[in-house]
């Protein structure tokens, strides 16, 4: 693990001139050299480039908020050093020509950033196995998954190779390896944080999200990320609060929501339904009042998701056609269009071709209304379920995954069972609203595993959102378990 | 509501629109792995949503737009750091012009 391992100790350490960020980046990449060829968690390392930052830093140079701290980033973020790969043979060469915004900030801020990391291609999965690089490993049992689509920024964290991480959750891609991982991970209000610069998937649902080991660290780094963006046209001009500083601003007990539908879930297995009600006695302990509420169209949840991120993605992914700039193939063609499609067969893993053809189908001539149209009334629908719960409770209170991480390979051979996973994380996207994950316990069994608790909010209420995710930090220690590796 | 049962004629006619080039053992291998995933999906279409606004976007916003005025962009070695095959200052491809009707549109 990094002496000291979590963001803000690392930070006051660096101030305090207690560890350099020289030495500190030196252990991160020191410990990526050992430990990555195990997890499998980056796709491309800069040492010499986070070197000279951590010298700039040392050198006073380089200031700001996360000046000095060695950070991962998911390999669908734009950088202009390096490549940006998607974890795709379609971009396993690809060298943006700009860095995203957050990038920018991230930077600005004194962050170096170490890595890219591992993901599942174009960030459609669940477990990080989609990519065209390998899988990464879970930390914490190697022989499982780190969850996805942002496993390799999950693993990076937990298994102890950088402070903190950044992700992008389009259907729960930040929450659920972050759950799996047992660490911290948010996924903001759409339009929180700007998009430019993050390959899309699915534009009305994506977001960047900062994932670390505590609510302290998510709180900073939500605070470099967010803000309003002009090369962003879904960037919302909110103002940004000091999330770090008004974490433990208010004493007033939260009124907790228990979803009636959520409980009745299949296939919850017993140790996470343990851990989260445990997790509820806490609160309750605390003075938090448990609200019964109902969202009535949970269970259409995962169907309106798989229609509408398809159907953009099949719009989003029209681009990579071997003309401009990603994979071309080799073979000979006869025109351009035979260039298109023999292009994208050899670049796109199998996933991304299943879900760019649902999504086609589902937008094709005839199957419209049926399929995408439905799917976006239903979308209005989950909003609304969200915002009558909203005027009972403050917070949203269920499992992040139904079960801890799986063993690699259990689920590949079976899309829909892997579409399931995705049941509590998904209506949180379709509405727009923040949604957290925060480890609430372990698995019983030989090997722990992490279990993670989740917390939605209304738009725009990360403020709230993360006093309250504090609140139970204050009371527990999940958040100090470590992996042994 | 139609059939959610996929066939693989339909599959290839997607694929064809999709613009992948699939060979036949992947188009039946897709066929198979498809018709659960649409089965489940069309459930959406159990529930009457008459009356209910398709919603596309969260957030209330409308024609974000900046003003029309020139601002720096990207230089043309940038653009073309990517690209597979230039000549000069253009991307490089096959023939477009005179491409056979099954391929057009």
């Amino acid at each position: 693990m990094l002496t000291p391992d979590t963001l803000l100790a690392a930070l006051e350490a660096i101030r305090r001139r207690e560890v350099s960020s020289l030495e500190l980046v030196r252990q991160s990449l020191d410990r990526m050299e050992h430990v990555n060829r195990i997890l499998n968690a980056f796709n491309s390392v800069y040492p010499e480039r986070a070197l000279g930052l951590a010298r700039e830093v040392d050198g006073g140079r380089i200031a700001g908020p996360l000046a000095g701290v060695p950070i991962a980033l998911k390999d669908n973020i734009c950088t202009s050093f390096g490549t940006t790969t998607c974890s795709s043979r379609m971009l396993q060469l690809f060298r943006s020509p700009y860095d995203a915004t957050v990038v920018q900030r991230l930077e600005s801020a004194g962050a170096i950033i170490v890595g890219k990391t591992n993901m599942d291609e174009f960030a459609m999965g669940s477990s990080t196995e989609n990519s065209a690089f390998g899988p990464t490993h879970n930390p914490w049992d190697v022989t499982r998954v780190p969850g996805g689509s942002s496993g390799g920024s999950a693993a990076a964290v937990a298994g102890g190779m950088t402070c903190a991480a950044i992700g992008s959750d389009t259907g729960g891609s930040i929450r659920q390896p972050a759950s799996m991982c047992g660490v911290v991970g948010l996924k903001p209000t759409y339009g929180r944080v700007s998009r430019y610069g993050l390959v899309a998937y699915a534009s009305s649902l994506d977001q960047i999200g900062p994932i670390a080991w505590n609510v302290p660290d998510v709180a900073l780094l939500l605070g470099v990320l967010a803000g309003h963006d002009r090369r962003d046209s879904t960037s919302a001009a909110e103002p940004v609060p000091d999330y770090l500083h008004e974490l433990d601003a208010s004493a007033k007990p939260p009124r907790i929501g228990i979803p009636r539908e959520y409980q009745a879930a299949g296939g919850l297995d017993d140790d996470v339904r343990n851990a989260v009600g445990e997790a509820t006695k806490v609160y309750q302990a605390l003075g938090a009042e448990l609200v019964d509420i109902s969202l009535p169209h949970t269970e259409y949840g995962i169907a309106a998701y798989y229609i509408i991120a398809p159907c953009e993605a099949s719009s989003n992914l029209a681009r990579y056609d071997g003309v401009h700039f990603g994979h071309r193939t080799r073979q000979p063609v006869r025109d351009i269009v035979e260039l298109f499609s023999k292009s994208r067969a050899e670049g796109f893993g199998e996933e991304v071709q299943r879900r760019i053809m649902i999504g086609t189908y589902a937008l094709s001539s005839g199957y419209y209304d049926a399929y995408y149209l439905q799917a976006l009334k239903m979308r209005a629908l989950i909003k609304r379920d969200f915002d009558a719960a909203f005027e009972k409770c403050d917070v949203v209170l269920c499992p992040t995954s139904p079960t801890p991480a799986f063993k690699i390979g259990e689920k590949t051979g079976h899309p829909l069972q892997m579409y399931l996973v995705d049941v509590f994380t998904v209506t949180c996207n379709i509405a727009g609203i923040p949604g957290i994950s925060i480890p609430c316990g372990l698995s019983s069994g030989p090997l722990p595993l992490p279990i993670g608790l989740q917390l939605l909010g209304p738009a725009f209420s990360e403020g709230r959102l993360l006093q309250i995710a504090h609140m139970y930090e204050k009371a527990t220690d999940w958040h100090t378990r470590r992996p042994k590796l | 509501m139609p059939q959610p049962k996929i066939s693989l004629d339909q599959v290839r006619h997607v694929a064809k629109l999709a613009r992948l080039d699939l060979s036949d053992d992947q188009l039946r291998k897709y066929t198979s792995q498809l018709m659960p995933i649409l089965d489940y999906v069309a459930k959406i279409g159990q529930i009457d949503m008459s009356g209910v606004e398709p919603m596309a976007h969260v957030l209330p916003l409308k024609n974000v737009l900046r003003e029309d005025v020139v601002e720096p962009s990207l230089s043309v070695e940038d653009v073309l750091r990517n690209a597979p095959d230039t000549d000069g200052p253009f991307f490089k491809v096959p023939k477009i012009i005179g491409a056979d009707e099954d391929s057009a549109g």
